[in-house]
């Protein structure tokens, strides 16, 4: 099963090996994994979505923790927060397509940040599934390329990370 | 006052109360090795391989429980010392290693002597630093003592860049250390305690199940108490011997793939499982699926990552042993009518187990004309002081000094469990000797092993480490040996020595004092003769050549599908 976690890391040297050489070492896998500083100082938060049964989570749960530059670790599976990510994708729009593309960019309510008389560059944000869905649709059009965040991801509720 | 880098590593150490450090000169810790020069409160042990002086640190931490502490030079330097931290890594050892680098401008840059030893290490070392300015260096020490000592302890590797080490800086050293994402849990929850108890007072085969975090624990007392006040059978890993005296009756011995049959047997039997500091190593259940079909486990750790990794737990409790086994004694003290019942209880229980000592105890076929292991094993105890220091290497010797050698007190066996480390014995009886000067230090080696760090022979003479090394040459790679002969057909590739060593003539060499036993009459004088003699000391037996570790446990096999005679 996939699981999304969040976890909160000290923004020290080398930290981001450390976390991926524990998922490599240990077999498990990252499906995606994105880093970045937080509203804290010093603080960073890494979200990653992995996959495993439940022994297997609580083992990378257990190892994370057991990093000396890992401060928390949260898992949203049960549905406790909100995913997002954005995906940037050039997309081949010639002719009868363009008119395609933007009705697609419309319904899912993802922008054109890039114009070319070939080509529409899309930005397009939301719950992963909904990313894979535009995609989907873009497919047969002519993907040319797609860079993708990884997910992100917060509790739902007035409460912040720390209680 | 205003002082360089090197000094200010030099004063940490101090303050941590460091007075014995291995170590290895190089460019990178020229700065290092200046400034050690008239620093006088540190004594320091020049090996002949880093690997061996971190081996060394290894065994002085064992032995002591104190943080030991190594020194390298960048890049070779370096990596030679990967081993020996792997090795303390498996094992949980307090260490703190510092390593030289290059100067910071220049890392990255493949200068000469240059490696990333942080990322080779980093899967092998509890956490690693990279000193980036002398202001950070007292902070950083601080830091790497307190990771390497507290919760599960471990390795820690500072790599410390030469113009670090040269930059001038005031040195402060903090009174306390907060870490906030590295906060280990050491009171076990008493509810979880309590829990346990109960657990313990329903049970009728119970066993507990001790591993190395006894021993790193301090909890041997503990542990002897509560086993004792409940009459609970006690059965040790490789790792946990000591932790329980060995002559006790309640005591099992070792179990696992050459464990004793009853330690074996009363694990498959029991109803339940008190595992103490011991994770379920894969040479300690055998077959996982068929591993204590009936036992309830509680398993009691500070690494709560070692609970549920192996087999599943009905209780985890999560916490220092050492607290928490007091805390079991405190909660089955107040009830002392239900102890007595519980205590009574166990009687059939204790019969059966007594069957199974009877039955197929740890035993050998003796010799009058060849020179059994087990027997020099058991003389070695027999004429050994009482709290003298056993280190040994890996392979058959190994497994015959855990089942016949009884270990009675904690930190008296410095042994490479979990990586099974080659060449670790002779090392590592160094540190011990340097840490205790006065009591005896013997390492049990096979001639494979000894070989692997031999040059530590010039060590010991140097520094009038009067180590006994016990050699039990049978002129093979003896454990890989049985198991070609046990499930390769006796096809024996590669796993005999064929040149003959004159282990005599090379003690002489290196200035040290050497023995030779081949027959069974002469092992108790060369013991006795090599005790005698005030300094380094080899002593080798010419043993039975094809002679095996038994009972054996076939990897992947039940434990109690034990081979008992082959």
């Amino acid at each position: 099963m996939q699981h999304t976690i969040s976890v909160m890391v000290e923004n020290e040297f080398g930290v981001l090996s450390r976390v991926a050489s524990l998922f490599s070492g240990r077999g498990f896998n990252i499906d995606s994994l994105s880093v970045a500083p937080t509203n804290e100082e010093g603080l960073s938060r890494m979200t990653i979505v992995t996959r495993g049964d439940d022994k297997i989570l609580e083992q990378i749960n257990k190892q994370l923790n057991k990093l000396i530059d890992v401060l928390k670790v949260i898992d949203f599976t049960d549905g406790s927060g909100i995913e997002r990510e954005m995906a940037l994708i050039k997309v081949t729009a010639e002719d009868e397509s363009r008119a395609e593309v933007l009705r697609v960019v419309d319904i899912f309510r993802a922008k054109i940040i890039d114009v070319t008389p070939k080509s529409y560059t899309i930005e397009a944000t939301g719950n992963p599934l909904k990313i894979d869905a535009i995609l989907d649709l873009l497919r047969p059009l002519g993907l040319k390329e797609v860079v993708r965040t990884g997910a992100v991801a917060i509790g739902r509720g007035a409460k912040g990370w720390k209680g | 006052m205003k002082m360089n880098g090197a000094r200010i590593m030099l004063e940490c150490l101090k303050k941590e109360g460091v007075d014995t450090v291995f170590g290895y000169p190089g460019g990178t810790v020229i700065n290092i090795y200046d400034e050690l020069f008239s620093f006088k409160e540190i004594r320091h042990i020049l090996p002949r391989h880093e690997q061996a002086g971190t081996h060394a640190a290894d065994g002085y931490a064992r032995a002591t429980g104190k943080v030991g502490v190594a020194i390298a030079t960048s890049g070779p330097g370096a990596t030679n010392t990967v081993t020996a931290i792997a090795t303390a890594y498996m094992d949980s050892i307090p260490m703190v290693i510092v390593t030289g680098q290059v100067p910071t401008a220049l890392i990255g840059n493949d200068a000469f002597q240059e490696v990333d030893i942080i990322g080779i290490t980093r899967p092998c070392t509890k956490h690693s630093f990279l000193i980036r300015d002398v202001k950070d260096i007292a902070t950083i020490m601080k830091k790497a003592f307190y990771i390497a000592r507290t919760g599960r302890p471990g390795p820690v590797l500072v790599d410390f860049p030469k113009d670090i080490q040269v930059a001038m800086g005031e040195f402060s050293y903090p009174d306390s250390v907060d870490i906030r994402s590295y906060k280990p849990t050491v009171e076990g929850h008493p509810r979880q305690v309590e829990k346990a108890c109960k657990m313990i007072m329903e049970s009728r085969r119970p066993v507990l199940y001790v591993g190395g975090g006894v021993v790193l624990g301090d909890a041997a007392e503990q542990l002897t108490t509560l086993a004792r006040n409940l009459g609970i059978p006690v059965t040790t890993t490789l790792m946990g011997l000591g932790s329980f005296p060995g002559d006790d009756q309640l005591s099992l011995g070792m179990l696992g793939m050459h464990g004793a049959y009853c330690a074996n047997m009363a694990m498959t039997h029991s109803d339940l499982i008190i595992a103490v500091g011991s994770r379920f190593d894969d040479r300690v259940t055998g077959k996982l699926a068929t591993f204590a079909p009936n036992a309830k486990i509680i398993h009691v750790d500070v690494d709560p990552t070692s609970i549920k990794k192996n087999v599943r737990v009905d209780l985890p409790i999560v916490g220092d042993v050492k607290d928490v086994l007091a805390q079991m004694i405190k909660v089955t003290d107040k009830e002392k009518v239900k102890v007595a019942d519980f205590v009574a209880s166990l009687s059939m229980w204790h019969e059966e187990i007594s069957e199974w000592k009877g039955k197929h105890p740890i035993s050998y076929k003796s010799s009058a004309s060849i020179i059994k292991p087990q027997f020099v094993i058991q003389k070695l105890r027999e004429l050994s002081d009482d709290d003298a220091i056993i280190s040994t290497d890996v392979g058959q010797h190994q497994m015959w000094t855990a089942q016949f050698f009884q270990f009675n007190r904690p930190r008296t066996l410095l042994t490479s469990g979990g990586l099974g480390t080659m060449g670790y014995g002779l090392p590592a009886a160094m540190g011990a000797q340097a840490a205790y000067p006065g009591r005896q230090v013997i390492t049990i080696c096979g001639d494979g092993g000894v070989q692997m760090n031999i040059q530590e022979m010039a060590t010991l003479v140097q520094n009038k480490l009067p180590v006994k090394i016990i050699i039990l040459n049978n002129n093979f790679l003896g454990m890989v040996r049985q198991w070609q002969e046990l499930f390769f057909d006796k096809r024996y590739s590669q796993t005999c020595m064929e040149l003959p060593i004159d282990y005599i003539k090379l003690a002489d060499a290196y200035g040290a004092k050497g023995f030779l036993a081949t027959k069974p009459e002469e092992v108790e004088s060369v013991i006795q003769q090599g005790f005698a003699v005030d300094g380094p000391v080899i002593m080798e037996f010419k043993i039975a050549r094809e002679e095996k570790v038994l009972p054996m446990v076939p990897a992947g096999a039940s434990l109690n599908e034990m081979v008992l005679n082959a």
